[in-house]
């Protein structure tokens, strides 16, 4: 251990396995996947928080990610300017989030934005179109497309106003069976 | 120890006299810390604020440890090495201030009677102080020790100071609680990382500063309830259950199917046929069959009882798979219990979940695309099917007819295998050499071909029902279930029927060997002209004369069927998948229609249709398993070896279902077909065992009039003569008929409490379901209340940048309410907060939750900008029910 670069001082893993579902070591495997992505830009040493952000078009291309129709939306989301540009930090959240271990609440709220394409809280029918066209290829005739949306807002609203709120999607998530075992990527 | 305790307890009253003069100050500067004195004086204000507010009991004890553990945090930021090594300091000091505690407590209440002793106390003083301050510790500190000392014991004897010291410590108490709990879920909030680190930073830093302040070891705890509540938040590691690891059948799949493959070509037909002549030969009198068996009583050394042992585990297999199946099924229901309301979320449920996160390979995304697409086009036309209104009575009549062709399906193949059974057994009674291979094996392949047939036409058939396509598949499995229940009832009474032929022809044999001998003992008496001890009769064990032994024929029956299914299954793998696959594949290139995409294409993998083969082969196996021992081997050599060679099909020349019948761990739909099975296999085997006379000269059971006589044999014989009696009474229909009757009541009863609780659990979803319409409600007409909608509205892109009001404010408030003592606000908090935990603003809100909504909840104006607002103002809409339509809308 003597020998190695320092990445991280010791408070900084322990803050980082505070607020993470990460161990030690996926932290640092974690910035070891992020410093592959761009090595020009990120800094072996990261004892002193530099402000460095890669850009989604990188990240995207992130094997895990790739195969992803919403990996744009994924990225997005977790980046704090909105863009798409992810600091390590945001980079940690995202896989934390995405982690096995991360409760279903919390995997909800980030699901509910990711779906959330034109972020404005609440998913409306638009945003709807756009996820049902990323998951079929747009394969499914704009009839079909609508026919489906109109049904899963008519199932899931419960307040009747079109769209669907945090709540909303909260309470059919929870009951979905299959969502803690889809909503998961393995890094 | 002893010392310090002395001391702790003398100090106090010894300060109480020192320290009147520094009473007055204190209260005051606890107001305003500005209007210390002295430099010094301030410093020790400073620790004394949150000082002040602890109880009397601790004071003296946590004084010191907070003065030591605001020397550990200076030391820290001074260098982390020596943080270490105060860290045990300080830690080893709380050891021992808690051993003053309680010491301090017991003696408390002396305290007076102990004046006397302050002078050797003082010196315990002093040297406690040495020790407890270690290298550390200078005069000042020793002094300020006892400034601190005096000051608290001083506040005892005020008394209003104590009580308001009290509540403001329990407040203080609560609070490092509740810090701490931040600080372990922490990962659980919806924060950008930035956020969460700076939180956890004041979190870390509030804890030490005051925990140790209230008296605990500071570590430790909270080490012990991170290390608790991450258990409880995370639960197992990966790999510690079954959800979390990658099954293992997958693990090692994919990798030895090629080798099996070519051998298995060029030996399959060559090895089957010759296993079944060998059936017929040698396997007859081998290990595998029931005829092996001696009726020996015990056997070796040990005396193993064998024609026992053989009876108990034949029918221990039948409890043992009974229990194991009904466990399983008692789980899974328990499992599957809180699935709601199935088929309410169809089209969100496939829209937010179907896709896999986990998929990285593009073949398997393009597959899940195309599945994604398939079952919305299916959920589409359910949709469309329910909207459409048709013929009903040409839709019922289509029915009709598709049933009654079923029923006739079924008829005639029970039927054709009642006929090829009454065939073979004339054929039997020929020369066996005279028989071809085919009208040797007629009844299996009979049997398996109807299997092969009977289920692509009923498939056909159904096809006039259109029914919507689970039910089609429910419909279907249990067609195919009757037929394989069908052929299989027909064949036992085929055999039963040849079984009592065998019995009869057995009678027959029996006198004749009974003649036989008795001949030869005359015989033997004649020419010798002795009348005892005569040798038994010189013949060869080969050419005795044998009677049929039934319990063999049947085995040997089971294994042929067993062995032709597993023949007939292959095959079908090998042409129906291989062959067609190799076909479509590469014919494709020359072919004037694409044969992939169009007619012939690719086997579909039939889930629902292996695993009812499956369920089939162990009802097959149950059946056997009594007169052949030997087919638990092969049937276990059969599900290895197919699990490859299936495997090795799936992979390399199946296409995925269209539509996947999903039988997921908690349905529990196979398992009932399974125990229906088990029941169905278990009751011709127990009959028979019960009614039917064993053979008298095969099997170990040969000589008696039952086979359950062996019980009684032993019961007799080998266990005390109590145990006999106990067994005769047991087996008493007075004692039995009150039994059955309890049982009756105990499921009555239990059948009566599940009823209720089934109710109570009606009740509790309704109850659930009521309370979220309230909630939301409420969430419609005022939603600034919810922390998960505020923690959404802040991680709006850009917000967390905008570093000055939204980072400040977001947190100041945290801190104002740590800092100073929150006299308002809390014990409301406190006091309504019990109840709804989660939600404490909303339950908070809640203060008129009866009054009516009297406004329909209306569409919602167009949710807040991504780059200005910072979600609504808190307090906005709080005029819900109360008469004005709140201001937003």
């Amino acid at each position: 251990m003597g020998n190695k670069q320092t990445i991280f001082t010791d408070e900084q893993l322990d803050a980082y396995q505070d607020c993470t579902f990460f161990t030690r070591k996926e932290i640092l495997r974690l910035h070891g996947r992020y410093h592959e992505l761009a090595p020009h830009l990120v800094p072996m040493d990261y004892t002193n928080d530099p402000d460095v952000k890669v850009p989604l078009a990188l990240i995207v291309n992130m094997p895990e990610l790739k195969e992803n129709p919403f990996r744009n939306r994924i990225v997005e989301s977790f980046s704090e300017d909105g863009q798409g540009n992810l600091s390590f930090n945001d980079f940690v959240d995202m896989f934390s989030v995405l982690s096995e271990m991360a409760p279903r609440e919390l995997k909800a709220i980030y699901a509910f934005k990711i779906y959330d394409f034109n972020v404005d809280n609440y998913i409306c029918k638009e945003d709807l179109e756009k996820t049902l066209n990323r998951l079929t290829k747009e394969e499914l005739t704009p009839e079909e497309v609508i026919l489906v949306c109109e049904k899963a807002i008519e199932e899931a609203d419960l307040d009747g106003d079109n769209k669907l709120s945090f709540a909303d999607f909260e309470n059919m998530i929870s009951r979905a069976p299959d969502f803690l075992s889809t909503f998961h990527i393995r890094i | 120890m002893e010392i310090d305790a002395e001391y702790d307890s003398g100090s106090d009253v010894d300060s109480k006299r020192r320290a009147k003069g520094k009473n007055k100050p204190k209260p005051a500067a606890r107001g305003k810390k500005a209007k210390a004195d002295s430099v010094e004086e301030s410093e020790e204000e400073e620790e004394e604020a949150p000082r002040k507010r602890k109880g009397r009991k601790k004071k003296e004890e946590s004084e010191e440890e907070s003065e030591e553990e605001q020397k550990g945090r200076r030391k820290k930021a001074a260098g982390s090495k020596k943080r270490a090594v105060k860290k045990d300091d300080s830690e080893e000091e709380s050891e021992e201030e808690k051993g003053n505690k309680r010491k301090g407590g017991k003696k408390g209440a002396s305290r007076k009677e102990k004046e006397e002793e302050n002078n050797k106390e003082k010196k315990g003083n002093g040297k406690a102080a040495g020790k407890g301050g270690k290298d550390k510790q200078d005069d000042k500190d020793k002094k300020k020790n006892k400034g601190k000392n005096s000051s608290g014991s001083s506040s005892d004897d005020n008394s209003e100071d104590e009580s308001m010291s009290e509540g403001e410590m329990a407040r203080l108490k609560e609070e490092v609680e509740e810090k701490k709990k931040l600080i372990v879920t922490l990962r659980n909030k919806p924060w950008r990382m930035k956020r969460r680190l700076k939180c956890l930073k004041e979190a870390q830093a509030f804890v030490e500063k005051f925990e140790g302040a209230l008296g605990k070891g500071k570590g430790r705890r909270l080490y012990a309830f991170k290390v608790m509540m991450t258990k409880v938040l995370m639960g197992m590691p990966y790999g510690s259950i079954a959800r979390k690891t990658v099954p293992r059948d997958e693990q090692d799949s994919a990798m030895d199917f090629s080798v099996l493959f070519e051998f298995g070509v060029i030996c399959y037909c060559l090895i089957w046929i010759k296993l079944l002549t060998f059936l017929q030969g040698y396997c007859k009198y081998s290990i595998m069959f029931y005829g092996y068996y001696n009726n020996q009583r015990s056997i070796g050394l040990l005396q193993f009882r064998l024609p026992l042992s053989y009876l108990l585990v034949g029918v221990g297999i039948f409890g043992y798979s009974l229990m194991v199946v009904i466990r399983t099924m008692a789980r899974n229901a328990n499992e599957g219990g809180d699935g709601a309301e199935e088929g309410a979320f169809t089209f969100s449920w496939k829209l937010f979940t179907s896709w896999d996160y986990l998929i990285g390979n593009p073949e398997t995304a393009d597959n899940k695309f195309a599945s994604t697409t398939t079952s919305f086009k299916e959920s589409i036309v359910d949709e469309q099917e329910n909207l459409k209104d048709e013929n009903i009575h040409l839709r019922r009549f289509l029915r009709v007819i598709a049933n009654i062709l079923i029923l006739c399906c079924l008829g005639g193949s029970g039927y054709l295998i009642y006929y090829v059974v009454k065939r073979s057994q004339e054929f039997a009674k020929k020369d066996r050499n005279e028989l071809t291979w085919l009208q040797k094996n007629e009844v299996e392949i009979v049997m398996s071909l109807l299997g092969l047939v009977c289920p692509p036409l009923f498939e056909v058939i159904s096809e006039l029902e259109e029914y919507h396509p689970r039910i089609a598949l429910k419909w279907q499995l249990a067609r195919i279930f009757a037929l394989f229940l069908g052929n299989l009832y027909t064949f036992l009474f085929a055999l039963f029927d040849e079984v009592n032929a065998k019995l009869d022809n057995e009678k027959e044999i029996k006198n004749e060997t009974i003649w036989a001998l008795k001949e030869y003992y005359d015989n033997y008496t004649l020419h010798h002209n002795v009348t005892e001890n005569i040798p038994p009769p010189n013949i060869s064990p080969a050419d005795v004369i044998r009677g049929p032994c039934w319990e063999t024929e049947v085995g040997i029956e089971f294994v042929k069927l067993t062995v032709s299914d597993i023949q007939v299954t292959y095959l079908t793998i090998l042409i129906g998948d291989f062959l067609r696959a190799v076909i479509v594949r590469f014919l494709n290139y020359c072919w004037c229609w694409d044969l992939e995409a169009g007619f012939p294409s690719y086997g579909e993998f039939d889930i629902s249709g292996n695993v009812l083969g499956l369920i089939f082969n162990q009802g097959m196996i149950w059946m056997g398993a009594f007169y052949a021992p030997g087919l638990v081997g092969i049937n276990v050599l059969r599900l290895l070896s197919s699990m490859y060679y299936q495997c090795w099909a799936v992979m390399s020349c199946n296409v995925p279902h269209e539509r996947v019948f999903k039988a997921s761990r908690s349905n529990n739909f196979y398992m009932g077909l399974l125990l229906l099975v088990l029941f169905l296999s278990l009751m011709p085997v127990i009959y028979s065992i019960m009614t039917l006379p064993p053979s008298f000269d095969c099997g170990p059971f040969s000589g008696k009039d039952q086979m359950y006589d062996v019980i009684m044999e032993t019961i007799e014989k080998d266990l005390p003569p109590f145990m006999a009696d106990i067994f005769s009474y047991a087996s008493n229909p007075g004692l039995i008929m009150p039994a059955v009757l309890l049982m009756v009541l105990a499921i009555y009863y239990l059948n009566a409490v599940s009823k209720a609780y089934q109710n109570s659990n009606m009740d509790l979803k309704r109850k659930m379901q009521m309370q979220r319409d309230e909630e939301k409600n409420r969430r419609n007409n005022k939603d600034s209340t919810n922390q998960v909608m505020k923690d959404l509205e802040d991680l709006l892109p850009n917000k967390s940048l905008i570093p000055p009001p939204s980072a400040e404010e977001t947190e100041k408030p945290a801190d104002q309410l740590s800092k100073s003592p929150k006299v308002t606000g809390k014990p409301g908090a406190a006091a309504t907060g019990k109840g709804v935990n989660v939600k404490k603003d909303v339950s908070l809100a809640a203060a008129n939750p009866r009054a009516p909504v009297t406004r329909p909840p209306g569409p919602r104006p167009p949710g807040p900008l991504p780059g200005n607002a910072r979600g609504p103002l808190p307090g906005q809409g709080m005029g819900r029910g109360r008469g004005g339509p709140p201001p937003r809308r």
